[in-house]
């Protein structure tokens, strides 16, 4: 294996398209170091683009905000403004791994994993968040469901990769919230998890909800079905346990030595509704 | 395969040396450094005896490349004691006892360390779930939080 | 401190002694400033100039005949030295030590998924992974069994032919190695009298002792046949005797250096890399670091038994235990394992019962081979038994603890599995435990408390000491036992107390095997009761040469002087006007008075003392996810005579936190291919900071008659009350019985919702 450390987007795309065998893109390696070690990775070219410059950037966009695609989760939850607007994705993106692994992982890496349980995708789908994909044909934006196609393949072609991840503005009176469930309390791969956000109008009604279920099926599932038993309701039990069986129909997980099917599809409803809750308490609380 | 030269700043001291690709700062840290202070417990990031901070941030040096240590500023274990005085973590730990087999507690120090320099006033909880990423088999953990609350309020000054 | 007669030698049981002034105080340990600056050598941290890194080839199949293993290419590969498969061994010497040879390497049958089918030594570990990649293994796959219940069927696939125990059941399969049955007294009788009988099965599953530390060895094998091995282990004396057996030496030939150790549990008592780290040495003559990854730290050292078990119990409707019988079915991997024979006699020893009986077998299966787990056998014996008493304090709506002293076992109890007690401590924790601020506070909603006696009857053993006096009046103790959890401090502070000196004054070493007397493994929590024992009588040797110095330097009878709070005096006045002598003056002119003064002590340790144990634990599930939430938790143990109540308490709460991985969420997983689905500490969970509340450690101490000063074994005790006691809490708050472990979240969830 080989190892460069490019200063600039462009030689970074130059060597991860021209490499003749297999490239792979390092950020934080909290996930590909386990891979080379085990073997389940073995690039010819491991390409480390935390050198290009404004990577570990964090800045205000329309709004929202963009995050450098080399931004630790440490120093992702350190930044009180994305904190503020999005509390969601961020208790996502703290809860991937140990302290020392937050030292490292970035959301950006998390997300082209594409592992079915990656904590930060679920939160960063509820959120519409975009990311920012540079290549040999140029930029251009993707909405970040689409960026994992199954488990363990992203849909970026050879020579692309992320620079960074735009967390998009969010009107008044909405919030956000994710949940997984794990054995422990730390150091657990998500069983099973929900990330949901919801904007409410000025009387407490939701109008909007995207609820967004983890590693209960190849990739998150945006549940429409589930939204819908949301919005026009003010997240009584009714609207919230026929939301949790919408959830736990459209789930369709497997079962492994992480969990049951029928915990999965249990436990999903059950995490859905109490994340829906706590973004429907922050939504109220920022009126 | 050619090997990738590398200049870095360890433990306040300029330190250079020579790396295959695939090789962690754990390796390079162990077997060209001979800084066996930090362990390797599972080389997979799940048991942090290998703690070491790197810019500040405290991470696993098993799941770090040699080579990203290029230009960095890494502190370990051996670098914690100024001399013959001890932090005060590592006194601390000491007088609780906690420590039974000793084997995660560089790890646990450099940890705690990144913690209170972080957080200088950590509830026990907030203490917990910053270590959860140390392993332990030997204590149950329960000296070992009590040495790190009696450690941060002696660098409080309290 | 009572002043020693020297000049008698008879030694002591337990003096009586209980004012201490060194024993029951918490100094600081020897090897701590090493252990929090990194400075301390374990197993992986010393290199050699010229080392070769060895790694080790394992079987990808749960059970195959190794039809032929070609190594040429590997030995070709540039920077490949050596390369050994099992004929590179002592042919089959029909030692008993063969089933630990053939575990270290595959023998004609690879038996386990991970079992060691050939090695390499290289320049470079890449090189020695390539090399592996070389190797071509041709295998015959064979049908595997993995489960207690499938492994004991009469048509289950044979792990090895001609194991079978003579006295195994009619109608069970070739894989039953050993049978055996404890107890006395009338079942049928007993079970009579009962108002209340219950029947329960209960399943648990291999657990591993989840050390930080890998197996990890620096062998050095010269072309004169001597060798040096550096390892981490619990008992360099019998690596030596494995390791000498197995490469053909004698043992005096064999030198091993027992490094830091970085937790054993028992997982280290045995040998697994190191035999063959040392046949690479033989054979490249360089030396050979050899290291355990994770992944080969699951799949190829030694977990625990699994086991299957019937329990039945008799109670009267006031709570009196009238009849008891168990049936314990343990697997212990793909060798034939006598942990059962553990597990059989732990299994009632809390309770004083007319009529008892625990029968069981071992049986073979295609797993790794067990090895000791703090109190092996016992922790997976007692959890049911303690959940059926559980359970029928439940019907019968009694209180657990109160039905526990109804039917403790005391003084003059004849055992279930055959001695009578002398002093113990069931009684006295039980009584502590009741009266505790835990047992006495009130539950909330989906809460529940467990409460679980415990046991381990701890050993004594082989043990040599030797003291040492320096002419400063410092005295150097030389142990032949790894240190795994302060014993060193304990050491030092038993001789302090029997030399009458500063603790301060006393450095306690570990030699290597060729610098000491024989010393078995650190284990059966048998090192301060051992070693403390060795060490206080050599202690005593040397202050009685002491006393003969001075009485010769006096002019004196031997009788006529005493040692007293560190010196020698005269008896008396009768015995003459003497100026008292310190170990330093003494020491000071031993080359004039006859030479070096040492004292020594080789006992093969017998009396030690039972420890039991009571824990309390408040847990509360979350009814949504079946997730368990620890609240509170206390142990309450009989140390008999804590020396440094800092250790003692560490292996209280080291052990119960282990009980609680073990009862919540530890499990070795095996698809339906035979192979280990989790090797690793992702998906072996092991209990992390988060999700534990401190652990009070209450500690009694009920003196062993067996020890000078009345000191018990602590270390394994704590990590048998656990299981019940998890289990018996999260029944209470689910309000269903749990029967299985590990209580995982879908297991729990599943039993909440019927």
């Amino acid at each position: 294996m080989r190892y460069a450390a490019p200063d600039s987007v462009s030689e970074a795309i130059k060597l991860l398209k021209s490499e003749p065998g297999v490239s792979r893109v390092l950020a934080g390696g909290s996930d590909i170091l386990v891979q080379l070690k085990t073997g389940m990775a073995a690039p010819d070219l491991l390409v480390d683009i935390k050198q290009i410059p404004g990577i570990y950037d964090i800045t205000q966009e329309n709004g929202g905000y963009r995050v450098g695609a080399a931004v630790s989760g440490a120093a992702l939850g350190e930044h009180a403004g994305v904190k503020a607007q999005w509390p969601g994705v961020i208790e996502a993106v703290e809860l991937i791994g140990s302290t020392q692994v937050q030292g490292r992982a970035t959301m950006a890496g998390n997300l082209c994993n594409a592992s079915p349980a990656a904590d930060s995708v679920p939160a960063m789908i509820a959120a519409q968040a975009i990311a920012h994909i540079v290549g040999p044909e140029g930029e251009r934006d993707c909405p970040v469901q689409d960026i994992p196609l199954s488990p363990g393949r992203n849909s970026l072609a050879k020579g692309e990769f992320i620079t960074s991840i735009l967390l998009p503005a969010r009107p008044e009176n909405a919030s956000d919230a994710y949940l997984r469930f794990i054995p422990r309390t730390e150091m657990d791969i998500a069983v099973v998890s929900a990330g949901v956000s919801l904007e409410l109008d000025s009387s407490g009604v939701c109008t909007v909800a995207r609820i967004a279920l983890g590693a209960v099926a190849p990739t998150v599932l945006l549940v429409d079905a589930a939204a819908e038993c949301l919005i026009g309701t003010k997240l009584d039990e009714n609207a919230l346990d026929a939301m949790g069986k919408a959830c736990s129909a459209a789930a369709n997980p497997i079962g492994d030595k992480r969990g049951t099917i029928e915990f999965r599809k249990d436990v999903v409803a059950v995490l859905a509704k109490r994340a829906a809750k706590i973004a429907q308490t922050r939504a109220g609380d920022q009126s | 395969m050619s090997k990738i030269h590398v200049t870095t700043t360890l433990n306040g001291d300029q330190v250079e040396y020579l790396c295959e690709p695939q090789e962690t700062l754990l390796d390079i840290l162990r077997n060209r450094l001979n800084l066996t202070g930090s362990k390797e417990g599972c080389g997979s990031g799940d048991c942090g005896a290998c703690s070491v901070t790197l810019d500040g941030r405290l991470v696993c040096s098993c799941l770090v490349l040699a080579a990203e240590a290029e230009g960095r500023e890494i502190e370990t274990i051996e670098g914690m004691a100024d001399g013959e005085n001890l932090h005060s973590l590592q006194q601390k730990f000491l007088d609780h006892a906690a420590l039974q087999c000793g084997i995660c507690t560089p790890g646990f120090l450099v940890a705690a360390k990144a913690l209170l320099e972080k957080n200088p006033d950590p509830t026990e909880t907030e203490v917990r779930f910053w270590l959860a990423g140390n392993l332990c088999r030997c204590t149950g953990y329960d000296k070992i939080i009590n040495a790190v609350m009696d450690a941060a309020a002696e660098m409080r000054g309290a | 401190m009572l002043p020693l007669k020297c000049g008698g030698r008879k030694m002591a049981l337990y003096t009586g002694k209980r004012n201490f002034k060194v024993v029951g105080t918490r100094p600081p340990r020897p090897d701590g400033i090493d252990k929090v600056t990194g400075r301390a050598l374990f197993g992986a941290d010393l290199s050699a100039p010229g080392m070769l890194v060895g790694q080790i080839l394992r079987s990808p199949h749960a059970h195959a005949r190794i039809k032929s293993i070609d190594t040429s290419a590997a030995e070709a590969l540039s920077g490949v030295k050596s390369v050994v498969t099992s004929a590179d061994f002592d042919k089959a010497s029909n030692s008993p030590n063969q089933d630990a040879l053939d575990n270290c390497m595959a023998r004609g049958k690879a038996l386990y998924h991970g079992h060691a089918v050939a090695a390499v030594a290289a320049t470079t570990a890449y090189v020695a992974t390539q090399a592996l990649k070389l190797i071509k293994v041709d295998y015959n796959v064979l049908p595997h069994v993995i489960e207690v219940e499938d492994a004991m069927m009469a048509n289950a696939p044979i792990v090895q032919g001609g194991r079978r125990a003579d006295n195994a059941p009619d109608g069970l399969s070739e894989n039953i190695t050993h049978y055996m049955s404890f107890g006395h007294g009338g079942l049928d009788e007993g079970f009579a009298k009962a108002d209340k009988i219950i029947e329960r099965t209960f399943k648990t599953a291999a657990t591993h002792q989840g050390y930080i530390e890998p197996h990890a060895c620096l062998a050095t094998m010269g072309p004169d046949g001597k060798a040096d091995l550096w390892c981490c282990t619990q008992g360099h004396y019998y690596v030596r005797e494995l390791c000498a057996d197995f490469l053909g030496m004698e043992t005096s030939q064999l030198r091993v250096t027992a490094s830091e150790i970085g937790g054993g549990f028992g997982g280290k008592t045995t040998v697994f890399i190191e035999p063959v780290a040392l046949a690479l040495s033989r054979k490249a003559g360089k030396p050979v670091k050899m290291v355990m990854n994770r992944e080969e730290v699951f799949k190829a050292s030694g977990p625990t038994v699994s086991s299957l078990t019937d329990v039945k119990i008799g109670m009267t409707k006031d709570g009196r235990i009238t009849a008891a019988h168990a049936m314990l079915r343990y697997q212990g991997g793909a060798f034939p394992c006598g942990t059962i024979e553990f597990g059989l006699m732990s299994a009632f020893a809390a309770y004083d019962l007319d009529a008892v009986q625990a029968e069981g077998f071992n049986v073979m299966t295609n797993r790794p081979r067990q090895a000791a787990y703090r109190a092996p056998g016992a922790p997976v014996a007692i959890y049911p038994v303690e959940g059926v008493i559980d359970e029928l304090c439940q019907i019968l709506d009694l209180d657990p603890l109160e039905v526990r002293l109804k039917n403790a076992a005391r003084k003059g109890t004849k055992s279930s599995y055959g001695p009578t007690f002398d002093d113990i401590g069931l009684v006295a924790t039980l009584e502590a435990a009741q009266k505790h601020p835990h047992y006495l506070t009130p539950l909330g909603p989906n809460q529940g408390r467990g409460v679980s006696c415990g046991f381990w009857f701890n050993f004594g053993g082989n043990t040599s000491v030797s003291l040492n006096l320096n002419a400063d009046g410092t005295v150097g103790i030389v142990e032949g036992n790894p240190d795994i959890g302060g014993s060193r401090a304990s050491i030092s502070q038993m001789a302090a107390e029997e030399l009458g000196i500063p603790y301060e004054k006393i450095r306690t070493v570990i030699a290597d095997t060729n610098s000491l007397g024989f010393n078995d493994v650190t284990d059966g929590s048998r090192v301060t009761f051992a070693v403390g024992l060795a060490t206080i009588k050599a202690a005593q040797d040397a202050v009685q040469k002491m006393c003969s110095r001075v009485a010769k330097l006096w002019d004196i009878d031997e009788d006529a002087v005493v040692w007293e709070d560190g010196y020698a005096k005269p008896a008396g006045p009768n015995a003459g006007e003497f100026e008292p002598m310190s170990i330093a003056e003494i020491a000071a002119i031993a080359n004039s008075t006859g030479g070096p003064i040492a004292g020594h002590h080789e006992v093969n340790a017998d009396g030690a003392g039972v420890s039991f144990g009571v824990h309390l634990v408040d847990l509360e599930i979350d009814p949504g996810t079946g997730q368990t939430t620890i609240l509170r938790y206390t142990v309450f143990q009989d140390a008999g005579k804590a020396v440094h109540p800092d250790y003692v308490e560490g292996q209280m709460q080291g052990g119960a936190v282990q009980g609680i991985g073990w009862a919540l969420n530890e499990e070795y997983i095996y698809g339906p291919d035979g192979l280990l689905q989790n090797p690793g500490f992702l998906d072996y969970r092991i209990p992390v900071a988060s999700d534990l509340p401190p652990i009070e450690a209450v500690i009694l101490e009920i003196p062993n008659p067996g020890h000078p000063y009345g000191v018990r074994g602590v270390g394994e005790t704590s990590i048998v009350p656990p299981l019940a006691a998890l289990s018996n809490g999260v029944s209470r708050a689910i309000g269903h019985r749990m029967y299985e472990l590990p209580m995982s979240p879908p297991k729990i969830l599943k039993t909440i919702k019927g």
